[in-house]
């Protein structure tokens, strides 16, 4: 009987193998790197926009609260992009003549909205909702960073399922006071030993329950 | 089945249709309306359902409590401080670049104003300050008016007046 096989065919059986496994390991390899690279996740990531607006000056230099822009973050889905006449607000006195605020006067003058290109988004696929968070003390600066140090506004979190999860898993330790919720930092308050319980405290309090927070309906509906 | 959950996303990356879907979301443009807009504003003269229980908010005062000058400070200190400043002397951030110092709320008229006098300028606005009544529900107007009289007061009371439980609360505050 001839045989099947010929002495190298072990060899090359091997070598098949380890392409084999080099490949699938570089390729999830690839795919993660991919998937946590800033190129998906688009972390400071900054997009051009018709004014130069800076969250640095406005809220970190001026200490104007969010709110009085996003008017509507406390009650609804949407936090809400300013109308140009709350701009006017204070620009209808001082930087008057600035060749940077154009656009804005152009905006009023013909009311036409300033057209912002967004920077914080998930897929339209996804379901999300700024008053349940603000209204259970998630702060802003949990999912958009420090604000007051963006001159131009930027990606801070990955807007990623499994960011959303890890929090809705176990939100506890990301509680903070409802009343409290635009303060940017927290490192005094974190410091405090009798804070540490805070979180559970407020889970308990509102009823939260974590096993419910991360069926897929939640947040694809 | 996990195998398929886990590879299931990998499959949909590419599915960049249901990303961005063919509804008119808010902010977008849309070809529905002549302005292109997806938010579109009341046309004038609409009635919405609850203007008329706004309304009656705006004219009627709500009974004084803890709550109502608790969301007082929170309004105030939102919409109010960048001007007129915490203590409402009108020392803000912005008028300290440039913009027209408010007056302050501890000069004798604005002291013998009325509330409603305070509710009438965050509604129709006063001179050069803009009117804050598409930001400020009416009953968080008479909340701000209620917590600016509580700051008069603050300002325009004798330490001797005190007792002696806010005076030692006082000086507590005052060494920190
Ligand atoms: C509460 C008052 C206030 C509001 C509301 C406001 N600004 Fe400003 N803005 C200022 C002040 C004060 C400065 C000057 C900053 C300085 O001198 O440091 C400024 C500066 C600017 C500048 C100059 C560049 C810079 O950052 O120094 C731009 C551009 C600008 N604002 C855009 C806007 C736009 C767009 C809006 C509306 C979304 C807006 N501002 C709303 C107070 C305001
Ligand atoms: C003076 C008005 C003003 C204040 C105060 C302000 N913002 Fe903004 N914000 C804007 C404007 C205008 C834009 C759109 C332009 C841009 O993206 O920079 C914006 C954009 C954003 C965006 C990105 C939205 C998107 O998808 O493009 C986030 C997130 C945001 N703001 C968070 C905050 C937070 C958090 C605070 C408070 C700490 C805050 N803002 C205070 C005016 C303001
Ligand atoms: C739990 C996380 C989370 C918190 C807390 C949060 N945001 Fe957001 N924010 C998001 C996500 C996610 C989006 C994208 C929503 C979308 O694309 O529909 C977003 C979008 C925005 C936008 C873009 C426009 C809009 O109307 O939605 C603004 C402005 C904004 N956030 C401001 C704020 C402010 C101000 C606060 C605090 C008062 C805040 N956010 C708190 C997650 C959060
Ligand atoms: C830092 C913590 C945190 C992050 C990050 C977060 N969430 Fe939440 N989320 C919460 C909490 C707390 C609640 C309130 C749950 C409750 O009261 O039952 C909530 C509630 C919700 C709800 C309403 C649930 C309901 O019962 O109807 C939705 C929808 C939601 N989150 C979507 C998202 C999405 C989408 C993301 C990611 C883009 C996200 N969340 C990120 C903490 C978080
Ligand atoms: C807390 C909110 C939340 C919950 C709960 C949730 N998802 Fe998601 N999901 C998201 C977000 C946010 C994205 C967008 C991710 C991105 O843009 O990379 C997403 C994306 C996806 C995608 C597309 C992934 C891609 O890369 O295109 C699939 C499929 C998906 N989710 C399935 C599920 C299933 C199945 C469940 C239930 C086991 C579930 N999700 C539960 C928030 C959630
Ligand atoms: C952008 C800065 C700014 C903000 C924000 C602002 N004000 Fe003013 N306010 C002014 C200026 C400037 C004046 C003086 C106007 C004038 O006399 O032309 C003024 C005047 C007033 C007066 C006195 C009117 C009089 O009879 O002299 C009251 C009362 C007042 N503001 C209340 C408020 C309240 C309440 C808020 C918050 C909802 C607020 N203001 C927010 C700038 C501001």
């Amino acid at each position: 009987m001839p045989q099947i096989f010929t002495a190298s065919a072990d060899t090359r059986l091997r070598a098949i193998a380890l392409i084999l496994a080099a490949g699938i390991l570089g390729g999830g390899m690839f795919i993660g790197g991919y998937m946590n690279s800033t190129y998906t996740t688009r972390i400071g990531w900054v997009q051009n926009q018709p004014v130069p607006f800076s969250h640095e000056h406005h809220v970190g230099g001026l200490g104007i609260d969010c709110r009085y822009c996003h008017t509507a973050v406390e009650t609804s889905a949407r936090a809400g992009l300013p109308p140009t006449h709350i701009c006017m607000t204070c620009h209808s006195q001082i930087w008057t003549g600035a060749p940077a605020l154009e656009p804005v006067r152009q905006s009023l003058a013909s009311d036409k909205p300033l057209e912002w290109n967004r920077v914080a988004r998930v897929p339209d696929y996804v379901f999300f909702n700024h008053s349940i968070h603000i209204n259970r003390g998630v702060p802003c600066v949990e999912c958009h960073g420090r604000v007051d140090q963006m001159p131009l506004m930027m990606q801070a979190k990955p807007f990623q399922m499994q960011w959303c999860l890890d929090c809705h898993r176990d939100p506890a330790p990301h509680l903070r006071p409802p009343d409290q919720v635009t303060r940017l930092d927290w490192t005094q308050w974190e410091a405090d030993k009798d804070h540490e319980v805070y979180g559970k405290l407020m889970v308990k309090a509102f009823g939260i329950e974590p096993k419910h927070l991360d069926s897929c309906n939640i947040c694809h509906r | 089945m996990k195998f398929f959950c886990l590879i299931l996303p990998l499959l949909l990356t590419a599915c960049d249709n249901l990303d961005h879907q063919p509804r008119d979301d808010h902010y977008k443009r849309t070809s529905l309306f002549a302005d292109g807009k997806v938010l579109q504003s009341p046309p004038p003269g609409t009635v919405g359902r609850d203007d008329l229980a706004l309304e009656a908010a705006l004219t009627t005062r709500p009974p004084l409590t803890q709550a109502l000058l608790e969301r007082g400070r929170e309004r105030y200190d939102i919409y109010c401080s960048v001007c007129h400043d915490f203590s409402g002397y009108g020392q803000g951030t912005v008028p300290s670049r440039g913009f027209p110092h408010p007056p302050s709320f501890h000069i004798p008229r604005l002291r013998a104003a009325p509330p409603a006098y305070f509710v009438d300028v965050i509604t129709h606005g006063h001179g050069v300050m803009y009117s804050y009544a598409d930001r400020v529900a009416p009953a968080d107007r008479w909340a701000i008016a209620a917590y600016i009289r509580a700051l008069q007061v603050s300002q325009d009371t004798s330490v001797t007046a005190l007792s002696d439980e806010e005076r030692t609360k006082l000086e507590a505050a005052h060494d920190q």
